[in-house]
């Protein structure tokens, strides 16, 4: 009963940020330097070709006409059409979205562990040398550019050895993996360093925490109290912090999709850019928030599960 | 299971303040190098940075080109100290313009509260629910590529989290008796946001700045890398990395050098940032 409460108080507080998502979104285009009508026609466009447009796209009504049809149009899965491959931008992005979605988990299968291995070794040696190499580890991570490292990644291992593909995403499951094997490995050498310096930290600062204290009153091994009280109260913060970096993490695909030339949302998202595809960048951008949101609520939810703590 | 292991052992405060003042300085010596070749480019850099050498194109690194030279004959080193100018330019620029906006609105939602706090806090929220990256290229997508509209975006979407930051620490202060009696003598609000309580939200900006740095000439590079931020062709790390990809296999080093000048300057934030905080937090 409580956590239906809870997860409905959630979703109302959902409702707000929705509807400023599609403000930004709409209100994106609008940025455009200059009449978007003339920049899609050009510059050799007829002043009647020009009307003709502007009153098919609806930029002869109000402002608020306007953005009204355009949540009436999203809320029904109408995004607009491409302008430069002439289909709905729903079709796009629902043919581009698998590779990037398996990209992202491939990526997250792969740091995770690594992640929870390190931060536990350093956590448990604070201060100590296995501590500070992971540091260093973490640190270098952080500052290497992961589309130097692509670049480099797909020379070597992609060209030179001829160990993996260099670009595209393959045909079936394993190959897939293959594909994506370098992608994912680049990316998640930049993930797994930023997520194990904060769960170190909160793996420390409950090291420092009374009931651990008390534990070790109680003459429990150091190894009984890590595994059963330090680390289960650790992976509540690190799931939260998992939710804002799936976040990054989906940004930070779009540079790796480029460099392996991987068909996902994010390689869509330059191209766009690049050829000027206005509504593609709009409702993209749509996609990535909903995305967002829709992943920071479920971590939400799952956090209020198994911690009932949390939703009161 | 009668391990009763000592607690984890206490570091006695000297070291660790040591400690952190090394970190700060390494990365102060790096930050300082980079400072001093970028100003002096003119003179350390022993060619034009865009001077082309047709005859002499995708030549290893000797004598006369230490780094080499790219598929345009062009000097790597000389386009890497001239990189210099641009990233360090870019990672300042991009950090001065969203501390600006977030520290303003910061300090107006925390020291005002009530509904403008609200509607500022709402903004922030509806910022934060884009992906960072992706907001910047959509920005720049529309307003078109190049590295003042990154800077724009950047103004647009990275002041969240100093806001946030800053608000947080308003809250604090303004209940803290300086301010209270600062109120009580009739000081303006302006007069007490700026003189009384901006001084003091300050020290936990300038160390999120420094790591702020660091995301803002990554993600600058990596547009340059797209094409969609500085373009070629100026010498911007991620631009000549961009440049030198085709020929990676034949010619690492165009793509080698600018990625390890990325790497020691990002490095130098990184420390001093981390350096500082260490200090701070055995000094709090």
């Amino acid at each position: 009963m409580n956590s239906i409460t809870f997860i409905g108080r959630r979703l109302l507080q959902i409702v707000p940020v929705l509807i400023g998502i599609s403000l930004v979104s709409f209100f994106l285009i609008m940025m455009i330097p200059g009449d978007p009508v003339r920049i899609v026609l050009g510059p050799r466009a007829t002043e009647a070709a020009v009307a003709a447009m502007r009153q098919e796209w609806g930029l002869d009504r109000p402002i608020w006409a306007q953005y009204l049809s355009y949540v009436g149009n999203t809320l029904t899965g109408d995004l607009g059409q491409s302008l430069k491959f002439r289909v709905p931008v729903l079709d796009l992005v629902l043919q581009y979205l698998p590779r990037t979605m398996f990209l992202v988990a491939y990526v997250l299968v792969l740091s995770l562990p690594a992640t929870i291995l390190m931060a536990v070794i350093a956590a448990r040696n604070e201060g100590r040398w296995p501590d500070q190499l992971i540091r260093v580890i973490s640190i270098l991570g952080m500052t290497i550019p992961v589309f130097w490292l692509g670049v480099l990644f797909a020379r070597y291992f992609g060209v030179k050895l001829g160990w993996f593909p260099v670009s595209g995403y393959g045909e079936g499951f394993v190959d897939h993996l293959h594909h994506l094997f370098l992608p994912a490995v680049s990316t998640s050498l930049w993930l797994a360093p930023l997520l194990t310096r904060n769960l170190r930290a909160a793996l420390i600062e409950q090291t420092e925490a009374d009931y651990v204290a008390a534990s070790r009153a109680k003459g429990l091994p150091e190894g009984y109290i890590f595994r059963r009280h330090i680390l289960r109260n650790s992976v509540l913060p690190t799931l939260n912090l998992l939710g804002v970096m799936i976040a990054f993490l989906i940004g930070g695909s779009v540079v790796v999709e480029i460099v392996y030339a991987v068909p996902g949302l994010g390689a869509l998202m330059v191209g766009s850019v690049l050829g000027r595809d206005y509504f593609v960048i709009q409702g993209l951008t749509l996609v990535y928030a909903i995305a967002t949101v829709a992943i920071t609520l479920a971590i939400d939810i799952f956090t209020a599960a198994i911690d009932p703590r949390t939703s009161e | 299971m009668t391990d009763v292991v000592s607690p984890a052992p206490v570091h006695p405060a000297a070291p660790r303040f040591r400690h952190g003042t090394i970190e700060a300085a390494l990365g102060a010596a790096l930050l300082l190098a980079w400072l001093i070749a970028a100003f002096g480019a003119g003179v350390f850099a022993p060619y034009d940075p865009n001077a082309l050498d047709l005859v002499a194109m995708l030549t290893p690194p000797d004598a006369a080109h230490w780094f080499g030279t790219d598929h345009l004959g062009r000097d790597v080193l000389s386009r890497v100290i001239y990189g210099a100018r641009i990233d360090i330019w870019m990672g300042f620029a991009g950090v001065i313009a969203p501390l600006a906006v977030g520290v303003t609105v910061g300090l107006i939602a925390g020291y005002f509260g009530g509904l403008t706090d609200t509607i500022l806090m709402r903004i922030v929220d509806i910022t934060v629910a884009f992906p960072f990256f992706i907001l910047v290229i959509a920005i720049v997508g529309v307003l078109g590529p190049g590295l003042v509209n990154y800077i724009i975006a950047l103004a647009l979407v990275a002041w969240v989290a100093y806001a946030r930051l800053v608000r947080a620490e308003v809250l604090v202060v303004k209940r803290l008796e300086y301010v209270q009696a600062a109120r009580a003598l009739g000081f303006s609000d302006p007069v007490i946001i700026l003189r009384h309580v901006l001084p003091n939200v300050l020290g936990s900006i300038t160390i999120y700045a420094w790591t702020d740095a660091v995301m803002v000439i990554l993600a600058g590079a990596s547009l340059g890398f797209l094409g969609l931020g500085a373009q070629p062709p100026t010498a911007e790390w991620g631009v000549m990395i961009a440049d030198g990809q085709p020929y990676v296999l034949q010619a690492w080093w165009i793509c080698l050098f600018p990625g390890i000048a990325m790497v020691t300057l990002s490095l130098g934030f990184i420390l001093v940032s981390d350096g500082l905080s260490r200090r701070l937090r055995v000094s709090a």
